[in-house]
């Protein structure tokens, strides 16, 4: 398609904002975590650290137990993503294959629970937890990371299933295959990269959650890293930039990678399963 | 359209295990597989995911409706009364309630508008053949990826008074000292508004950037051909396509954003005296600090009635302006 000289320009200059807008907070971020503690403390901050150190990085290690942190959210978030793809696939299958009552109520229930309030789900669910004796334990936060990643995941994991035509199946059905066998050597193959980058995409968000977190642990030894990170902040709203920065700039490190790793399979299970629902 | 469809992987486990069950009960054979019908097997599909859901989703909200009526508190030895409708007229007459509330919409409108706006712009320039276009998409997607509370750390640095270098640059551009822009009571809620926009963009953007390669690109060039100019080509062919995905994104960011947390928790906690504390702030203080159980869930009942109700205007009136849904 055409557009004019002066449109291109323009366009290569909206882009150029967004880049800056962007990327502008995560390099100042990086660039504070590099920080001497002298130089933080100048009045006129640069981009570029003058003497690059790691010192932020010793002293957020020693001030807060990161490591531990970092386990015990690897623990809940590698613990909820298995389940949650474990109990979404079979469901997901029923959904995308059968049109049932029940997958119209499966689909109703991923709408209607993105619409109420954590609060309202958050006090009951602390009053059940309480009565399990699962408040204050990983596997309390663990089953509420299923549920809670369970909604996206059936959402992106029936579109993948929608994706694999139905025809193949039925094609294998014609050739002889039982059903077992159909699923066994046509499904699940094709099935396996989607379901991947659900199991993936749910260890992200509850590697990333907060508030559940932040309400259901109370020991500080089994609190996970986004509420570790909080206690950088003092009181009064007072923190020691170089130590927090670095502290957060590690965190936010797995979770960019994966996401790396599973950009395009999440842009595209969005948008099968958007489109086709 | 990018389906997931693609390189065979390893087998998997749990759909063959499965679906063996399904096969004993329901056997079709020789034929295609089943269709359109509900075979029992299919119940033992979906029990695993359906237990967990009924019993820490649906269950904990209905349980917590009929919380909204009791004077549950935490901590209490006596018993639970029901105390009818009494947290609700409490409500109606908490001003500080209806504060923090007006703050929230001020919030989630202040957030989902430009969002969807600055998400359109970005998704038309990302549907275009321009250079850095991979580096555009490769950045959009981080603050997606980042952990809310590592948002708002980031930004607490860059509106940090002395180390942050929004002052910093306004310094250097010789436009003042700059200020404390979240302790402000004027600047803190814009303030933190813009995180919100920043930190929820990207979902917007994808989900728009697949709706535009939705749309339908010779009809494009024939109106192109036509002599249509852009805004026309948006408004006639752009726009009808992308309408359905627009509406659907925006309608869940509302939502999101007045259920949102962590990211004011982060940067200011609700202050400067309140000025930012979102609905959901005071809710969390309500139940968790004060343990004032049923009083919160009052207030996570008016939020949710609040927000149907909103979002039924909104889609309706979206709908009817337009011949297709």
């Amino acid at each position: 398609m055409r557009t004019s000289r002066a449109g291109r320009a323009g366009q290569y200059l909206a882009l150029l904002g967004y880049l800056v807008f962007l990327a502008f907070p995560f390099l100042w971020l990086v660039s504070t975590a590099f920080k001497s503690p002298r130089e933080l403390g100048s009045l006129h901050p640069a981009w570029i650290p003058e003497d690059p150190t790691l010192a932020n990085f010793r002293q957020a290690f020693d001030e807060q137990p990161l490591l531990r942190a970092a386990g015990n959210s690897l623990l809940a978030a590698t613990g909820a993503a298995l389940i949650a793809v474990l109990i979404a696939t079979p469901l997901a299958y029923v959904v995308a294959r059968r049109r049932t009552l029940l997958a119209r109520a499966a689909t109703g229930w991923v709408v209607v629970s993105q619409a109420f309030p954590l609060v309202l789900v958050i006090i009951p669910l602390f009053l059940v937890l309480k009565n399990l004796r699962l408040i204050d334990s990983m596997s309390g936060l663990v089953l509420v990371y299923v549920v809670w990643a369970l909604p996206f995941a059936l959402w992106m994991l029936v579109g993948y299933v929608r994706a694999v035509p139905a025809e193949l199946e039925e094609a294998a059905a014609v050739d002889g295959a039982g059903r077992l066998r159909t699923l066994v050597s046509v499904t699940a193959p094709l099935l396996a990269p989607g379901i991947v980058a659900t199991a993936l995409f749910a260890f992200v968000t509850a590697w990333n959650e907060f508030f559940f977190a932040l309400v259901l642990l109370k020991t500080p030894e089994k609190q996970t890293l986004p509420v570790v990170l909080t206690h950088f902040i003092g009181a009064e709203g007072v923190a020691d930039l170089g130590p927090l920065a670095a502290a957060a700039f590690l965190a936010t490190l797995p979770s960019l990678l994966v996401f790396a790793l599973i950009q395009r399979r999440i842009t595209g299970g969005m948008l099968t399963g958007a489109v086709k629902s | 359209m990018a389906g997931p469809v693609g390189a065979a992987g390893k087998g998997d486990r749990f759909v063959p295990s499965l679906t063996e069950r399904s096969r004993t009960t329901r056997r079709v054979p020789g034929t295609g597989p089943p269709r359109r019908s509900t075979g029992h097997g299919a119940w033992f599909l979906v029990l695993p995911a359906l237990l967990p859901i009924l019993l820490l989703s649906v269950g904990p909200l209905l349980y917590g409706i009929l919380l909204a009526f009791t004077d549950a508190q935490s901590g209490r030895t006596a018993p639970t009364q029901w105390i009818g409708g009494l947290n609700f007229r409490d409500l109606w007459h908490d001003t500080l309630f209806w504060e923090s509330f007006r703050i929230g919409l001020v919030w989630a409108v202040g957030v989902t508008v430009p969002q969807f706006l600055l998400a359109l712009g970005l998704a038309l320039l990302l549907d275009q053949e321009l250079r850095l276009r991979w580096l555009a998409r490769a950045l959009a997607i981080v603050p997606w990826a980042m952990p809310e509370v590592v948002v708002g750390v980031m930004w607490r640095l860059v509106y940090n008074p002395d180390a942050g270098v929004l002052n910093e640059t306004l310094r250097g551009l010789g436009l003042g000292d700059g200020r404390d822009w979240l302790s402000g009571l004027t600047t803190a809620l814009p303030a933190v508004i813009v995180v919100g926009v920043w930190a929820g963009m990207p979902q917007t953007t994808v989900a728009l950037l697949a709706g535009l390669q939705n749309t339908p690109r010779e009809l494009h060039e024939a109106a192109a051909v036509d002599g249509a100019g852009a805004w026309r080509r948006f408004r006639t062919v752009t726009w009808p396509a992308l309408r359905p995905v627009a509406l659907a994104i925006t309608a869940l960011n509302f939502i999101w954003n007045l259920n949102s947390f962590a990211l004011v928790y982060v940067l200011t906690s609700g202050g400067p005296g309140g000025r930012t504390r979102l609905p959901m702030l005071f809710a969390y203080e309500e139940a968790f600090r004060y343990g004032q159980f049923g009083y919160a869930a009052a207030m996570g009942c008016v939020m949710v009635a609040v927000i149907s109700v909103l979002l039924a205007l909104f889609l309706v009136g979206r709908l009817r302006g337009g011949d297709r849904t």
